[in-house]
Formats: structure tokens, sequence, C-alpha cells
């Protein structure tokens, strides 16, 4: 229960500060941190699996793509702080969230969610294979689609014309 | 042989040819056209095997279902459904779209998108199949939807001119209005009967366990269960079949290319309301049981109906786009349609449905024949003097325009006009919809034989008028075999020998003679032959000389006639109503939004898109920066809802949050965890 | 408090956190992290009541987390090629000036 305490702190902890700094290069480091911590819960709580593929997707890939785009689009070496935000958006940022934050807390807390399993269910990687490749198999195909339909979307949409047109 | 268990061949044949049309490059029409006329014929010959199957057991709702996926206990279940009416609609369906595919190989051979329109026309194809053949209301709701994409994409096809952007625009969203109620009629359904299939074995929403227990139920102010849930589905059907008040969409939607208007707002799409509510007549039909009910859903179909048909046909006299005059008859038409089903004869509604697609497709596609040769020329005052050019489309549309008007005994369109006035005349509630239809009857002749004069008869009145010839046999052929059709037709289901409609209910249905009310027929063959005869002394007799000239009747009352020819004035309208509630719920937003609700208010009044957003700085950039050219064309309401599009994300993603918020509140304060 | 309802509290904490950022910021960038961050959210969700809930089959929470960061990863790169798109377009990318879609 304290690791879980200490992962919990540190991803919202993580998660917070990085939503409010002005350095985006510091921020996506931070997030950096933040999926991390949520890998841990994931080994935490007995999904190895999960927690590996998030350390490779997030701590790896996005983070990656993130740090790029945000280099790709300064336009001086010193650009990197971005200006202030405006306080009224903020301020009703900040209301909005509290509200969906208590609204969600709220009922979490005042459901009765009954008499917690005791161990986590064994998922052997062999048996995720066998589910992945027999019956989620059209899933897996589905998202294999996407995953190629995305990466041609994206060099298309990020591509440069050759006149420079945009 | 095809059974229920085979019927998704139907719509998967042009489904696959969109899929191959989607695919080809733009140079390749041949292999684009070729696998969209192939597809959809290859359906046609299809259903006419279902057909085949379905006449064996005329009374027998041959339903196939299957679990689309399971959830927790409970399974949504999908299925496919084979009787007369599906396999009737099938049939017409891929025979006029077969027609229609064809006569656009002519058409849109000029131009540079056309494998694009082929893709576009098997999707429309595949979707409207698909409502056809479902068992399920989810799956008809899907393709429904489909149908109201492949739409405006179609709509839209010439998307360069901004009035097609705007009607596309303009034929999505007001359908989507009807559809929001077909929506909530669905999610009422199920929580009534916990089944959307139509036939199950007994266990359907059809059947008369679950319509039973549903129209015993009282929902509010005395109204049974089954009125509020037909009513609302009936939302969906006027949106979709351009019934009052949700017309507008419609005569805007001729921006489209003419085999688009001949496809979809003649044959087929906006049958897809009239068939749902004949699919669907048990349900709409439950709470007659209810003798104190206050209303019946019925009741309310055949008003609309009748308010339809009357409205549809006084706006067409006084249009002058040969397409638009097509698409207010094609209003006052299907108003026809739904004022049958109310007054209880669902089989007159589909035999006036089959009738009129035949002759309507005609109609349209010789006004395609005819604009196309006169280089898009659609004005009927600059047109003139086609008979002696065009005689193969002038035959056509000859007896096209007489099927339409009701000429009596040779035409299918008397036949299943006659057996809609029958119906109302024996409906006992009230006689207002007879004679709306009776009125109906002498417009339509009139304002037809208005536009053959115009068109056909005279002099050329302009140089494209002039130089217009007869187009190719790819254009003639489908007119010649909708012709013969639109005779043909009606003989299926004459007073006499009534095959079409013992078909259709599955129960053989009394024979009378041809004259058994013959004061009726009468009645209304003298009513035909007025609106001929007077519509030929206005027009026939001195016909215009210059395009420029006043139209006689403008002459006698110009006040009237302009304000017909505005349509009854109801964009206008609309934008005074709808888009002042709409501006005054935008200021009240802004105030509480300014206040203590936040966007609250905001999002039930986004929800119903009678409200919007509106914060101080996008109200600077809405209102100063003005408008782009596409919604400049979408008049009057339209308007005022893009201006409420502020293009704020943070907006819009405040308002999603803040509603779900006030959900969760209310469902909590409602108890109904 | 058992452990299932801290972990939905962790995930509702972090989820509001993600929302928090979307809606505040007007870098796009740092609005595309903060969904990331919702999305996160909702997998931390199926893992808990995959951990704890009523008992199912055993590998479905696990899949549907698998699937969903497919899906996420997917989403993040065609947003930031959107929002280089963007960049180019109209040399920032401040969100609430990406608004020539509006009707």
């Amino acid at each position: 229960m304290i690791a879980f305490v200490v992962i919990a702190v540190i991803v919202l902890a993580a998660a917070s500060v990085a939503m409010c700094l002005r350095n985006l290069v510091h921020s996506v480091l931070l997030l950096v941190g933040c999926w991390a911590g949520i890998a841990a819960f994931y080994l935490w709580a007995g999904a190895e699996f999960v927690a590996f593929a998030q350390l490779l997707v997030y701590v790896g890939a996005v983070s990656m793509l993130s740090l790029f785009a945000v280099l790709l689009t300064r336009r001086s070496f010193h650009d990197l702080d971005i200006a202030p935000e405006s306080v009224t958006r903020a301020t009703w940022a900040l209301l909005t969230a509290g509200a969906v934050a208590g609204v969600l807390v709220g009922t979490i807390l005042g459901s009765p969610l009954g008499k917690v399993a005791d161990s986590a269910p064994p998922v052997s990687v062999r048996q995720l294979g066998e589910e992945l490749a027999g019956p989620q198999v059209a899933g897996l195909l589905v998202v294999g689609v996407i995953l190629t339909v995305a990466l041609l979307g994206g060099v298309v949409i990020a591509a440069q014309d050759k006149e420079g047109k945009q | 042989m095809i059974t229920a268990e085979q019927l998704w061949l139907i719509p998967l044949l042009p489904l696959l040819a969109a899929g191959l049309g989607a695919l080809t490059p733009r140079r390749g029409l041949a292999v684009a056209s070729g696998a969209a006329i192939a597809g959809l014929v290859g359906s046609f010959i299809v259903s006419c095997l279902a057909l085949r199957t379905a006449l064996a057991h005329p009374a027998e709702h041959a339903a196939y279902n299957f679990t689309w996926f399971a959830l927790g206990d409970g399974a949504v279940r999908l299925g496919w459904l084979l009787d007369p009416l599906t396999a009737f609609m099938c049939v017409m369906v891929t025979f006029v779209g077969s027609l229609i595919f064809i006569f656009s190989l002519g058409y849109m051979k000029e131009d540079p998108n056309a494998a694009r329109f082929f893709c576009f026309l098997s999707l429309f194809a595949a979707a409207m199949l698909g409502i056809l053949i479902s068992n399920s209301l989810l799956s008809l709701f899907v393709s429904w939807e489909l149908v109201g994409l492949a739409s405006y994409l179609l709509i839209g096809f010439w998307f360069h001119k901004p009035e097609a952007a705007a009607a596309a625009k303009k034929a999505f969203i007001t359908t989507r209005i009807g559809d929001l109620g077909f929506l909530l009629g669905l999610v009422w359904l199920y929580d009534a009967t916990g089944t959307l299939l139509l036939f199950d074995n007994g266990a359907g929403a059809l059947e008369a366990p679950a319509l039973g227990g549903m129209a015993a139920q009282v929902a509010m102010f005395g109204l049974p269960v089954t009125t509020g849930i037909g009513l609302l589905l009936f939302c969906g059907a006027v949106g979709k079949s351009g019934q009052f008040p949700l017309h507008v969409w419609l005569p805007d939607a001729m921006e489209g290319p003419t085999p688009v208007s001949a496809l979809i707002h003649a044959a087929t799409m906006v049958a897809a309301g009239v068939f749902l509510i004949a699919r669907i007549y048990p349900l709409m039909a439950a709470d007659l049981v209810m003798e104190a009910a206050p209303i019946h859903a019925l009741t309310v179909v055949a008003f609309i109906g009748a308010i339809t048909a009357l409205m549809g046909a006084v706006i067409a006299v006084a249009q002058n786009d040969i397409k638009r005059i097509l698409a207010f008859s094609t209003v006052s038409q299907l108003g026809y349609m739904m004022l049958a089903i109310g007054v209880g004869s669902w089989t007159a509604a589909i035999f006036h449905l089959l009738t009129h697609a035949f002759f309507k497709a005609l109609l349209f596609l010789g006004a395609g024949s005819v604009i196309h040769a006169a280089h898009h020329e659609q004005d009927i005052r600059r047109l003139g003097g086609l008979k002696g050019h065009m005689k193969a489309t002038f035959g056509t549309f000859a007896i096209g325009m007489m099927a339409l008007a009701g000429v009596p005994f040779v035409f299918s369109g008397f036949w299943s006009k006659e057996a809609i006035l029958h119906a109302a005349h024996e409906w006992d509630v009230s006689h207002l919809p007879l004679y709306a239809g009776l009125c109906a009857v002498v417009l339509t002749a009139f304002y037809m034989t208005r536009l053959m004069a115009e068109t056909f008869f005279g002099k050329a009145r302009t140089e494209e008028a002039s130089h217009a010839h007869e187009n190719s046999a790819v254009m003639t052929v489908p007119l010649v075999l909708l012709a013969i059709c639109s005779i043909l037709l009606g003989f299926l289901g004459t007073p006499a020998h009534p095959w079409l409609q013992s078909q259709l209910l599955g129960a053989e249905v009394e024979a009378h003679g041809i004259f058994e009310g013959a004061g009726l027929m009468i009645l209304s063959i003298v009513l035909v032959g007025g609106g001929i005869g007077l519509g030929w002394f206005i027009y026939g007799r001195n016909l215009r000389a210059m395009a420029t000239d006043k139209d006689p009747l403008e002459r006698a009352s110009p006040g009237l006639i302009a304000f017909l020819g505005k349509r009854l004035m109801f964009d206008e309208l609309y934008a005074a109503t709808a888009g002042r509630l709409n501006t005054f719920g935008a200021a009240f937003s802004d105030f509480m939004d300014r206040q203590v609700w936040g966007g609250l208010v905001n999002f039930t009044g986004r929800f119903g898109l009678f409200s919007g957003w509106f914060s101080r700085d996008t109200d600077e950039g809405g209102l100063n920066g003005g408008f782009d050219a596409g919604s400049a064309g979408l008049r009057g309401s339209g308007k005022f809802y893009s201006r409420r599009q502020s293009g704020d994300a943070h907006g819009y993603l405040r308002t999603v949050a803040l509603g779900f918020v006030v959900l969760v509140i209310a469902v909590m304060l409602g108890g109904g965890w | 408090m058992n452990p299932l309802q801290l972990c939905l509290v962790l995930s509702a904490l972090l989820f509001s956190v993600g929302l928090g950022a979307a809606l505040s910021r007007s870098h796009a960038i740092l609005v595309l992290l903060g969904v990331e961050l919702m999305l996160n959210a909702a997998n931390l969700n199926f893992i808990a009541f995959w951990r704890y809930g009523p008992p199912t089959a055993p590998a479905d929470g696990i899949l549907f987390v698998i699937f969903s960061i497919a899906v996420a990863a997917a989403e993040a790169a065609v947003g930031l090629a959107l929002v280089i798109a963007i960049y180019r377009h109209q040399k920032n990318i401040r969100l609430q000036e990406a608004s020539k879609l509006k009707g």
C-alpha cells in the first residue's frame, strides 16, 4: 500500500507540475516521469505486460514524438518558453476540472463496490498471445490497420510540398 | 433460391462497387462506373430472386437474426427481414437505380470527377438497400445515417459551387433534426420492449406481445407509450421524406447533379421515410385500440401528410426552375403517401411509392436530358420549343407528366392516387385530408401542364434552347424503359385486381369493380381534366414569346406569386423564429455564463441545436469577421447556427465537461443510481 | 476505503489534471499531452477493475489496455503531425487561433 501511495503522489505531482510549467521541454520530461510512474502502477497491480507496453509506447515513443514536435515548432533557440495563459480561461479550466474531479471522486466514494479480489487474475504472456491470435484477432488486425493509416496520415499531413506552398 | 439468410448479398454488391470506386484513380471512370452498374444489376437479380421467395409465402415475415455482440447478460442482435414489402422495395430501388446509373454514364461523361460520383452513387444504393432489408431498427438507423451521408456527398458533389455546398449542409442538418427524434424513439422503444428487432418469433417489437404491453402503458397526458415512440420515429421520417415542417432541404438539394435528384430525391432516399412508417405500421397503429387517447399517432401522420401534399403543390405553381418544380411535386407526392399511411392504408402508400418512384425518376431524368441538351439551362422561361428537337425526351416526359398528373385509366399514377383518395374518403376521423388531396390533384395537373407547355411547346426563347438536340441512346433508353414501367405498373393494383395490395398484406384484398366508388373517381378525373385544361388555357394557348415576359398568373396577382415563388417564406420564417430564438438563447447563455451557471445553459442549448456557445472574444470574431462563402449561402437559420460555432476548441471541450458534471448531478438528484 | 476505490480516485484525479491542462493551455502540444493524460487515466481504470473487480475472463482488462495504448499511439502520431502542419501554416500553434474551419 505504501508503494501505491508513493506511485500515486509521483504520478499526480509530475502531471500537475508538467501541465503548469512554461518551458515545454521541461513539461515533456516531467510527463515522462509521470508515464513511468503509471508503468510502475501497472507493475504494482500485477499487469507486467501492460507495464512494458506503457514504457515502450509512452516513455519511449510518444515522449520522443512530443519532444520533436516541440523542437520543430519553435522559431528560435530561445523560443521554448510560451506566453502566459489568459487568467479567465485558466480560472474556468480550474473550476471545470475541479468540478469534474469532485463529481468523479464523489461518485467513486459513494458507490458500493463490493468485496475486492485478493490477488490479480493470473495471466501469462502466452495466454495473451493466444487471445490476441485467436478470439481477438479481428481487433488486432483493425489496430494494425489503424496504426498503418495513422503512420501514412501523419506523413501526409506533416509532409512539405515541393514548392513550399504549405 | 434467396432466403432471408442471404439477404445481405443485396446491399453488399453495391458496397463492394463503392469500395472499388473509392480505390480507382480519377481517370478510372470505366472501372468505377462498370463496377457500380454491375453491382447494382447484380443486386437487382438477387432482389428478383428474393421477391420470388417472398411471394411464395406473402403472409410470412421471414427473419434471420443473429447476435452482433454480447454485453453482460444482454446481447445486441441484428437481422435481415424478407417479406413482400422488403422485396418489392428492393426490386424497385435496384431497377430504377440501375437505369439512373446508366443514364449517369451519359450525363456525367464530361465531369472530371465522374469516378468519384459513381463511388458515391454505389454507396448510396448500398445504404438504401441496407435500410430495406434490416430487421433491426438499429441497423436500419445506421443505414439511415449512411444514406444521409451519401446524400450529403452527392448533393455537394459540385462543392466548388457555394450553393451546392450550402445545400448539402442544409440537407444534412435538417434531416439530422428529424433523426434526433428517431434516435430518441429508438432508445425509448428499447427501454419499453428490450429489443430493437422487428420480428423475432413473437418476441420482436412489432409483434403482438410487445405491442400489447406498450399500448396499455400510459406515458403522459393520457398518451400511450406507442404514440410517443411512434411520433418520435415519425420525426425521422419527416426529416428524410421532406414532410412539413422539415421540407426546406429538399428543393435546395436540386443543386446536385440531376441523376442524383432522380435517385435520391425522387425514387429512394425520400421514400425511406415512407418505407419506415409503413414498416413500423403495427407500432403506429397500436394506439388505435385506446379509444380514449387524446390523439393517435396516425392522425398526426395523416394531417402532416395532407398539409405537405397541399403545400408542395401550391408552391410548385410559382417555381421557374424545372428541377425545383419537380422537387416540390415530390414533396407533394410524399405528402400523399404519408396521408395514405395516416388514414390507415399503408398498402396504398407503398403502391403510390412504387409508381411514383418510376414516373418521378422518369421526369427527373427527362429534366436531366433537357438540361444536358440545353447546356445547363434550367429556367423553363428560357427554354421552349424542345418538342421538335428532342422527340424521345418529349414523348417519355409527357408520359411521366400524365402519370404524375393522374390521367385516368392508362397511367400508373392514376391508380395509385385513386387508391389513396379512396382510403382518405373512408377515413372516419376527418375528411380534411381528402379535401387537401383533391385540391392537390388540380394543382398537380395544372403545374405539370405549365411545365410541359413552357419547356417543350412554342419557340425556343434562348440560344441554348434553340441549339438543343437529342441525347445519345445511353440517356434515352433508360427513359423509354421507365416510361413503359410508368404505364404498366399501375395495373398491378387496380381496384378490380388488387394483386399488389394482397401480396403486401399477405391476405387476399377484396376486389372491387373498377367503378366502385365511381363518384370519387369521376370527381378526381374531372379535377385532373380541369387542372390540365386550366394549365393549357393559361399557358399553352398563348405561349410566352420572350424569356423575360411576365407569367400570366404573375400579372394577375403579383404579390401572391412572389410569395409562392419564395416558397411561402419558410426559409425566412425559420430565420426569423428559430434563428431569433437562437440569438435570444445565446444572449441569455452569455448572461448566465458570466454569472453563475457557466456552461450548464450552454449545454442544454447546444443539445437542441437551438442555442449555442457565445463568448465575448469569439463574438467579436464571429460578428465582425464575417462568414465564408459556404455559410453565406446557407440562408436564414443556417447563418445563425454557424455564428455559434465559435471555432474555439477550449469552449467546446469545456461545454462537454460541464455537461458531464451536470448530467451526473442530475442523475444523482433524480435518484437513478 | 478499499484499494479499488483508491485506484479509481487516482485515475479520476489524473483525468482532471489532464482535463485542466487541455482546457487552460493554449499551446496545442500541451493540449494534446493533456488528452494523453486523460487516456492514461482511462487505462488505469481498466487495470484497476481487472485487478480488483469481480472476476471475468482473465485477460480481458489487459487486452483492452493494450488496444487502447495502440490507438493512443496512433492518435498521438496524427495529432502531433497536425500540430506541425498547423504550425507551418500559421507560424504559431495557439489553439484558439486555429479556428479557420468554424462556420
